[in-house]
């Protein structure tokens, strides 16, 4: 029963730790299909989690944080189109550029107003998200499997889990069943013959990155006012990256972009799980080797034992109207 | 929108590698000013302390001149990479990594006479940091892993690996000319050699390069060493210079600032020598302002460099038509009047 409850508690915390990951790679897909790299979702985040913690201590509301961060995430968004669709700007240099200047500015603004070393003060109950503890979760604890499923795995968490999830399908929607989708694909593969078609290039790469602005919100105010109860400095930690290294390895594509996420969970779940324990035969494994696991994995899957990914073909070329 | 056109061959060779360039960095820096003030200090006062501390007595001077030494390789890492179109991010762990490498010739052949101890140091360095480099650099060209990615996670395994090692070797620290002759190396390898003609083939147009019978592979490995190398050299300066250990957890410092140095210095030792001077003077002037400044930390300069990257490499053709067709049309009038 004990090993039941050990997977259970592994499956949870799967779920909630590739939450921000699945947010963050279906934030990649909307502006790489679109044709525009985007290797600021880390620096995306992290501002995120910034201005959803400040703005929750100050309006005690973490709607409202969320609401920040969603507004300064889409301003973020557009200055990446600004240098590299607009100015036809180096688009890795630009996302370099913003990710260094969010691990500088969150942290120096933070330690400014605040004091403290880079973190933001503690939020009160009223200031973050809770637990959503579905109904019956207790009663139903005690019924063997469906109630582990039910009350230990699927309750519980945080409402940015279940929107994570939700987001899948939708994306998955958007971008493969609509004409919008249509055209956002079109736009990544041959911009020439969409703009033929009269559609305008630069403002659906522009449309696209506002729709990545919002997504990557949610990965950074899950990550200080729900998971943590407050903002430290480079709280992201490689996630941005690694959502990305998942959307590769999902090749582009929101379900596969989804498994991925979910198998890096994993690995990070096992991980924290794996500190300290005594394995048989190899004994403890050093602290510094198991939470370089995740990082090793990103690399080992990017090396593409599955195949080669295909990316989007007019993906980091600036579009040039009338050569 | 950047709708003028210039006539690329009319402007003068200062207009686009000089005056542009200032005008990025100063609208970078007057970004800069604007946080500072946000953080609630004087912008000014803060110019004045970042004067004073780089240049105001000996021992900040020489420090500018250490930190100056540290941007050059990380500088020079990330321009031979770019030259060969990769975006190698990953200086940082290179750079460590470079450390552990004069680290254990400095343990284990510290009976060598001092000198050769220094060349096997240095040796040691490059070679790590450009073993460091080698994987992403093969999964690259082999496999088609974006660089920006394994880089970076290669630097965050880098960090984990080696936290808290600790020695004392000499304090003598002559690293800063192996800088200078590292531009020289840099320069006459990628301007002046078969292989740096051949791997800047590849960066321009490697289908071309492939018509041409030059090898990706073989190039993109070779610049990716070379730049790992150079990171690796970094470790020299750290290790045998002043700090005498290798320190992990200093975040986004010496490899992140190459990018800033490269992309301002314009990938060539010409521009990067200035463009890493600069920063030993905002690194070392930095450390005044957050000494004499509550509201002030390392961190603003972080954010700094961001800017820099920002104005002079992503947003390099904010003013350029501007600028250069102001240039150019002057010139013109000159030459009929």
């Amino acid at each position: 029963m004990e090993f039941l409850s050990d997977i259970a508690s592994l499956i949870n915390s799967t779920l909630r730790i590739s939450t921000p990951l699945v947010f963050a790679a279906m934030a990649g897909i909307f502006a790489e299909r679109s044709g525009v790299i985007d290797f600021s979702l880390e620096g995306k985040m992290l501002m995120a989690a910034f201005v959803a913690a400040v703005g929750s201590y100050y309006l005690g509301n973490p709607w409202l944080g969320l609401l920040l961060a969603i507004i300064v995430c889409v301003c973020l968004s557009m200055l990446h189109g600004f240098a590299s669709v607009t100015h036809k700007g180096d688009q890795v240099v630009s996302c370099v550029a913003i990710n260094i200047l969010i691990i500088g500015l969150t942290t120096a603004l933070a330690a400014a107003w605040f004091g403290q070393a880079g973190l933001t003060p503690t939020l009160n109950e009223d200031q973050r998200f809770l637990e959503i503890h579905l109904p019956f979760a207790d009663a139903l604890r005690d019924i063997p499997v469906i109630g582990t499923l039910y009350s230990d795995i699927l309750s519980g968490h945080y409402i940015f889990v279940y929107l994570a999830y939700l987001s899948v399908p939708l994306v998955f929607w958007v971008v493969f069943k609509t004409s919008f989708g249509l055209r956002l694909r079109a736009v990544g593969e041959n911009p020439s013959a969409v703009d033929t078609a009269g559609i305008n290039v630069f403002a659906m790469r522009y449309k696209a990155l506002a729709i990545n602005g919002v997504l990557i919100a949610f990965a950074g105010a899950h990550l200080s006012t729900a998971v943590n109860a407050n903002f430290f400095r480079e709280m992201s930690a490689g996630r941005g990256y690694l959502a990305l290294a998942a959307m590769i390895f999902g090749k582009w594509h929101p379900k596969t972009a989804l498994v991925a996420c979910l198998l890096f969970g994993f690995t990070d779940a096992l991980q924290i799980r794996l500190q300290g324990v005594e394995l048989p035969a190899i004994g403890e494994i050093p602290v510094q080797l198991i939470q370089a696991i995740p990082y090793v994995l990103t690399v080992v899957l990017l090396a593409g034992f599955v195949g080669k990914a295909i990316a989007p073909n007019a993906i980091g070329q600036p579009y040039i109207k009338e050569r | 929108m950047s709708n003028i056109v210039v006539d690329k061959s009319k402007v003068p060779w200062w207009v686009s590698n000089v005056i542009v360039p200032l005008v990025n960095l100063t609208l970078a820096l007057l970004v800069s000013g604007l946080f500072v003030f946000i953080a609630g200090e004087n912008p000014i006062e803060a110019v004045k302390l970042i004067i004073y501390g780089s240049f105001g007595y000996i021992q900040g001077f020489a420090y500018t001149l250490y930190y100056t030494t540290n941007f050059i390789f990380t500088g020079l890492a990330f321009a031979v990479a770019f030259h060969c179109r990769l975006f190698n991010i990953g200086g940082e762990g290179q750079a460590y990594i470079g450390g552990l490498g004069v680290f254990l010739v400095a343990i284990n052949l510290s009976f060598l006479p001092v000198p050769i101890v220094w060349l096997l140091a240095i040796f040691g360095a490059f070679l790590f940091g450009a073993a460091w480099a080698y994987i992403p650099a093969y999964l690259q060209s082999k496999r088609g892993s974006h660089v920006v990615i394994t880089t970076i996670m290669f630097s965050f395994e880098a960090f984990s690996g080696i936290l808290g090692i600790k020695i004392r070797y000499s304090p003598l620290n002559l690293t800063f000319l192996l800088a200078i002759a590292s531009l020289f190396f840099v320069w006459f390898l990628v301007w002046k050699t078969k292989w740096g003609y051949e791997m800047r083939a590849v960066g321009h147009n490697t289908q071309a390069a492939i018509y041409a019978g030059i090898s990706p592979h073989k190039n993109i490995i070779i610049a990716m060493c070379i730049s790992g190398g150079l990171a690796g050299l970094l470790g020299v300066n750290e290790i045998l210079g002043v700090s005498h250990k290798i320190q992990a957890g200093f975040p986004a410092g010496y490899g992140f600032t190459g990018i800033a140095v490269a992309l301002m210095g314009r990938n060539h030792p010409i521009g990067i020598l200035p463009a890493a001077f600069l920063f030993g003077i905002l690194y070392q002037g930095g450390s005044e302002v957050t000494f004499e400044m509550p509201n002030i930390t390392r961190y603003m300069f972080v954010a700094v460099q961001g800017l820099i990257i920002l104005f002079s490499g992503a947003l390099e053709n904010l003013f350029r038509p501007q600028i250069e067709s102001f240039f150019v049309r002057r010139l013109n009038r000159e030459v009929n009047a």
